[in-house]
């Protein structure tokens, strides 16, 4: 089981032509995906780590039947590349690009929402399904199939958890980035909500970081309707006011909103066990389990 | 990037919104005849200008010239004041308040307006959300009459003034939209016995779309020389107020050692991300911003290699040579490589983070 994708979903890559596109192809084929198809307008009939490389997605999919998307492609043209991957109805959509402009954002996450796509990102690392499948950019070796369910706003954070959680023993069901940006497709709630009927999860790690109130909001859900363990970390608790941190979406407003005190709270006051650092979530899990 | 109010208000003038004139100034020589009462008003960009004493009023042109000494050179939340916008003083008779806001919860663009123009629009909402009137925006849809004129409903406008407030908002998501704002108010907009006319204006454009705007990219009047630097170099930094410098890859474990440090007891000089694939050049560039700021008395490098190899980033240590006292953490691809690389160059390695906290609290000198 694991959620969003698995052994047989289909991957296209989009912007497989480039650095990013080629070397990722490469490196989730390495890991057992299933990539089917590439896009890069006007360098149909190539190919790149032997799959085959179509100008449309549309086309693509006729050929080999893709059901999914990964977007390599640059921020200036990652609008066009997600409305095409939607248009087409590939479902999820992962958009792995940095730095795209809000409104454009806001226009794919709303077209999805009308199309009932689900996106993931942007800016995102991706999701895998250990075992199964990875659509993404993190390190291969860390991951372990596992039962529990990782969802977390941050890449490299959320590798270091995983390491230690691996080293610990703890597997993972499917762990997923849902984007450093302000505005993304795919929340912590829906994701909550995907665990609680997956019944290889049996526990989830949420891993948040200052900026917005997505954690408050999901520390009401899981307060409401959460029945499985959560363990959550949040980063952050000295970031200063009004910068941000890295992450277009991490920071505290200038009037103090989105600070990580009352994210912990939130999560404390929902029945959470809250980590003061990554290393403590081995043995919360533990706990919970 | 945040826009002058006068860029801002040239802005708003050019879709149609009707704004107070005036003109910019550099020397106070420069100010024109006066023959109605003035306001001069200290172009910076920060909010509470006017509780800074950065907004002065004159009658005539003497008085002016006097004021504008005063303002100009003043340090306004540590930003030098260096134009002035001159306008004429308006005759107020109501505040109200209109804004568009990218909203990232809803992931769609707010308009919102208030009959209470001039106060503080977040404290406002905290303490008195019901005298706060919002209305998303689908960005598929884009904006329309309606929206407007259910808001302007909403803050009890009518007749004129409704019909008034009906275009400026209208028109205002118009340049937000156009000009890929992140937000675009007019704090306060007043009625005056000519109608309405926004007497304020602030404009802020998302930096990742300045690519497809006219407006160059301006050094924001709020970062210091090592953020600058950084910037230049691709870094992400910000300046903080501790003793360790920290280096690390990827925004949220950068955050994330930041408070493992403040756990042990010690607070950062900074936050430094090489961000994913960095290399040795990318490493030799933090250590020099690093070494930039006076009073750092321990270094902390903490590297997850996913993408990054650890051993390109142990190079770049070893290259600079930090004279500082410095803990190295690395982990993932290439770390054995690195690992004995920097043994041999006589640095201390640790294998957890934590612990590498602990270190770089417990070394500073």
């Amino acid at each position: 089981m694991g959620i969003l994708v698995d052994e047989k979903t289909k991957v296209l890559v989009q912007g497989i032509t480039g650095g990013q596109g080629s070397y990722h192809s490469q490196y989730m084929k390495e890991y057992g995906t299933n990539i089917v198809a590439g896009v890069t307008p006007g360098k149909g009939g190539e190919e790149v780590n032997g799959i085959p490389v179509y100008n449309t997605v549309l086309k693509a999919k006729e050929e080999t039947g893709a059901t999914a998307s990964i977007i390599f492609v640059p921020s200036k043209f990652a609008k066009g590349a997600a409305l095409e991957a939607i248009d087409a109805e590939l479902d999820p959509v992962v958009i792995v690009t940095e730095g795209i402009p809000v409104h454009d954002s806001a226009k794919i996450v709303r077209l999805a929402e009308v199309k009932g796509t689900t996106i993931i990102g942007p800016n995102t690392p991706g999701i895998i399904s250990p075992g199964k499948t990875k659509m993404g950019i993190m390190p291969n070796h860390i991951f372990k199939e596992g039962n529990v369910g990782l969802v977390s706003r941050s890449g490299t954070l959320t590798y270091e958890i995983v390491n230690s959680m691996t080293k610990l023993g703890h597997g993972q069901s499917t762990a997923l980035g849902l984007g450093g940006d302000p505005i993304v497709g795919l929340n912590f709630i829906k994701v909550l909500d995907m665990f609680a009927e997956d019944d290889e999860t049996e526990a989830v790690v949420l891993i948040g970081e200052i900026g917005g109130s997505a954690e408050e909001k999901a520390a009401r859900y899981i307060k409401r309707e959460f029945d499985k363990p959560v363990v959550a970390y949040i980063a952050g608790r000295t970031a200063p006011k009004g910068k941000r941190m890295g992450h277009a979406g991490a920071i505290v407003s200038e009037s103090g909103t989105g600070t990580a005190k009352s994210k912990m709270e939130a999560f404390e006051k929902a029945g959470v066990s809250v980590a003061r650092m990554p290393m403590e979530i081995g043995k919360l899990l533990e706990e919970a389990l | 990037m945040k826009l002058q109010e006068y860029e801002a208000a040239g802005i708003f003038e050019e879709y149609g919104i009707p704004v107070a004139k005036g003109y910019i100034i550099k020397d106070p020589e420069e100010i024109k005849e006066v023959d109605r009462p003035i306001v001069l008003k200290s172009q910076v960009t920060v909010g509470k200008r006017g509780k800074s004493g950065g907004i002065l009023f004159a009658e005539n042109r003497e008085e002016a010239v006097e004021k504008a000494k005063k303002l100009l050179g003043m340090d306004i939340q540590g930003l030098e004041v260096k134009e002035l916008l001159v306008v004429e003083k308006a005759e107020i008779i109501n505040e109200y308040y209109v804004g568009v806001v990218m909203d990232r919860e809803s992931g769609r663009a707010t308009l919102i307006m208030t009959s209470e123009g001039g106060v503080n629009i977040e404290e406002l909402a905290s303490k008195s959300p019901e005298k706060i009137a919002k209305k998303r925006i689908d960005p598929l849809i884009g904006i329309q009459p309606y929206d407007a004129l259910y808001l302007a409903e909403k803050i009890g406008l009518e007749g004129k003034e409704k019909k008034e407030m009906v275009k400026i908002a209208t028109k205002l998501y118009k340049a937000f939209e156009d000009h890929d704002s992140e937000l675009a108010e007019i704090n306060p907009v007043v009625s005056t016995p000519d109608g309405l006319l926004a007497i304020d204006a602030v404009f802020n454009i998302d930096n990742n779309a300045l690519y497809r705007q006219k407006f160059d990219r301006k050094e924001s009047q709020t970062v210091t020389e090592r953020e600058k630097l950084a910037d230049g170099y691709d870094l992400a930094y910000v300046d903080l107020d501790g003793d360790i410098g920290i280096i690390g890859s990827g925004a949220g474990l950068v955050m994330a050692t930041l408070d493992a440090v403040a756990e042990y007891g010690g607070a950062a000089s900074c936050f430094l991300d090489l961000g994913g694939g960095a290399g040795t050049e990318d490493m030799l560039h933090a250590l020099e911003i690093i070494g930039m700021k006076e009073g750092v008395r321990s270094m902390y490098l903490n590297i997850f290699g996913g993408i990054t190899q650890c051993d390109k980033i142990a190079q770049g240590i070893i290259d600079f040579e930090p004279k500082i006292p410095t803990v190295v953490r690395m982990l993932g691809t290439n770390e054995e490589k690195a690992k004995q690389m920097l043994k041999e160059a006589g640095y201390e390695t640790v294998d957890d983070m934590e612990e590498g906290a602990m270190k770089a609290v417990e070394i500073r000198e």
